[in-house]
């Protein structure tokens, strides 16, 4: 595949204002002497305007040609017709064209940035950001570990970093963003605070005392397959990628498939919807492979689960009107965090509990969280309210985790000073 | 019944009473957009705005009534930048023709803002048309856009946009086309709801 990307970049360089929709590139496979012949005369057949990758020589070895769309047809029949096997190595050579001109333009803009700030102000591709994962990793090795949690429906690594001084057993945090694909300010986000936790331990004094009694672990990218497909299919796709049995329409809500009010109000029992529960709770490798850690640990004190958008920092319950026994609590911290949410840019958070502050909603991750005793359960929906919604531009990243970091260790703070 | 400011009901009803305003308001260098409860904010200048929001109830939907109030003068008169957008697509050599705005990473080109600001006043047509209290619209994405030539002097554009009901967070392709006219405001003439792609 690696080979190929190369062959495109060269075609983008050369043939950057040719078009080739519908162009196919075959790659033929030479098993027999009168087959090389055929295929020299093929290659002279001037109307077909075929396009050799490589010289039909040696036997055994693949050929790759390029068919123009309008040659395909008596291409193929003539390859079936004389026995020469052959495959299909690109369906659409514009497609693929195109999507290597955006590849290698968002390369360029990486390359240009030496200083890793500008890297946090741009939108990243899955690779991207678990390259960046063991970068930060390989940079921090005394206090940031990758652990996987698990596998996604299309068997992608479900990975974890974990920031700790040392001691297991420790009280933890965990945090995740991106548990709705197209929510992209969110995994952005998630990747400026862990190199903000990385890189200010040591220096700020309320986070190195907050790492030397608890662990941190954040998961920036919880829904890896949806994330994949919002960049290759569906900018604003929004759930998980699971196959629905017997139904055209795929994927899962992963904020409707926790086991606390599940199936109750605000979730959908049909696999076309944007809030579908799925068949069960935690059928979702993504949603189990959480919810299993958080057990297993044992010791979670707080759990934050970010979203976007609409600006609301909420506490449980979505599941029901009845007020969460810590209901008090939750909501002072939760007026601090905003406040010091807005002491940085100025953006307003409006805040309460999910129910009556945006919708009521079975199903969700801190009504589950909250139930199995994790007190301190968040969930933050990031900018903005409306106007860009999800496709956020990536001038606003760095301001936005900037102004959630404050409230962020509002809550993580209060979690530290406060064990129960 | 007082509705609290900070909880849904209140701020789903503002939604639909800023979707009015905009429309009636709106135009390629004009967006009004909800800035706060009680109030509306006019591209960087905030303007006090009172509104009231009556959901008819009942089998058949009509649309929601508003009954608005804007301190000071929103004016209507066509600005220089009206003017010069007007100019500038009456010129052009073919009609304009374009998708995605914003793109994926949030970016719209600079000539694109007016065509997605009067998408946006566009939209608040449709929005206000088809808000309950149980919606709440967003224009999320064009997702395509293409001027049809007229011989009057009206320009006219046929959106298909992408909108995002926050309450069921479906995406909801809807075609519009859309009448602009400096002295005369936006207009929609023809809308239709459409199927959802599925992959």
């Amino acid at each position: 595949m690696r080979g190929l990307l190369v062959f495109s970049a060269l075609l983008v360089a050369a043939f950057s204002q040719k078009r080739f929709v519908g162009d196919q590139v075959l790659r033929v496979l030479t098993d027999k002497e009168e087959h090389i012949a055929l295929l020299r005369e093929l290659e002279e057949s001037e109307d077909l305007q075929l396009d050799y990758w490589d010289v039909p020589s040696k036997l055994g070895l693949p050929l790759d040609v390029r068919v123009p769309s309008q040659s395909l047809q008596p291409v193929k029949t003539f390859l079936e017709s004389n026995s020469i096997p052959y495959t299909t190595m690109i369906e659409d050579v514009q497609k693929l064209l195109d999507e290597e001109k955006r590849a290698m333009r968002r390369a360029r803009k990486l390359k240009r940035s030496c200083s890793w700030s500008e890297f946090f102000s741009f939108y990243h591709t899955l690779d991207e950001i678990y390259s960046w994962m063991d970068y930060l990793v390989a940079r921090h090795p005394n206090l940031v570990s990758k652990i996987q949690i698990g596998e996604s429906y299309e068997k992608r690594p479900l990975y974890v970093l974990k920031f700790s001084t040392g001691k297991s057993r420790y009280r933890a945090i965990w945090i995740d963003t991106g548990i709705h694909s197209r929510e992209w300010i969110t995994q952005a986000t998630g990747v400026w605070i862990a190199n903000k936790i990385a890189t200010e331990y040591g220096k700020n004094a309320s986070l190195t005392a907050l790492l030397d009694c608890m662990d941190i672990f954040l998961e920036i990218v919880a829904n890896p397959d949806g994330f994949a497909y919002t960049h290759s299919r569906d900018r604003l796709w929004r759930k998980t990628r699971s196959i629905n049995p017997g139904s055209l329409c795929v994927g899962v809500d992963p904020n409707r498939n926790w086991g606390a009010g599940f199936g109750g109000l605000g979730a959908s029992s049909n696999p076309c919807s944007q809030m579908y529960h799925g068949p069960r709770p935690f059928s979702e490798n993504e949603t189990r492979a959480i919810a299993n850690f958080i057990l297993g640990h044992g010791n979670v004190a707080a759990v934050i689960s970010i979203h976007s958008y609409s600006q609301v920092l909420m506490y449980p319950y979505g599941y029901t009107s009845q007020p969460a026994p810590d209901r008090q609590e939750l909501d002072a911290l939760a007026k601090e965090a905003v406040e010091a949410l807005a002491a940085v840019h100025g953006t307003r958070y409006k805040y309460g509990n999910v129910f009556s502050t945006i919708y009521p909603a079975g199903g969700t991750t801190i009504d589950w969280t909250y139930d199995i005793g994790v007190k301190y359960s968040y969930t933050f929906e990031l900018r903005d309210t409306g106007c860009y919604g999800f496709l956020l531009p990536a001038s606003q990243i760095i301001p936005t985790a900037e102004e959630t970091w404050p409230a962020l260790m509002k809550i993580m703070e209060h979690a530290r000073d406060h064990p129960y | 019944m007082e509705l609290q400011p900070s909880h849904y009901p209140a701020r789903r009803a503002a939604g639909v009473a800023s979707a009015c305003i905009n429309y009636r308001r709106g135009g390629p260098n004009r967006v009004l957009a909800l800035s706060n409860v009680r109030r509306a904010q006019l591209q960087g200048h905030a303007v006090n705005c009172t509104a009231e929001v009556l959901y008819h109830l009942g089998s058949q939907h009509s649309a929601p009534e508003v009954h608005f109030t804007v301190e000071g003068e929103l004016g209507k008169n066509p600005d220089e930048a009206d003017n010069k957008f007007y100019s500038r697509i009456k010129s052009l050599q073919e009609p304009l023709v374009a998708q995605n705005i914003p793109d994926s990473f949030g970016i719209v080109p600079p000539e694109m803002e007016p065509i997605r600001h009067l998408a946006f006043s566009a939209c608040d047509y449709i929005i206000w048309q088809n808000s309950t209290e149980n919606t709440w619209y967003n224009l999320a994405q064009i997702r395509d856009v293409r001027q049809v030539r007229r011989n009057d002097d009206y320009l006219e554009f046929d959106y298909t946009v992408l909108l995002h009901d926050f309450v069921s967070q479906e995406i909801i392709p809807w075609q519009m086309q859309v009448l602009w006219h400096p002295q005369h405001g936006v207009k929609v003439t023809q809308n239709s709801r459409q199927p959802k792609q599925e992959d």
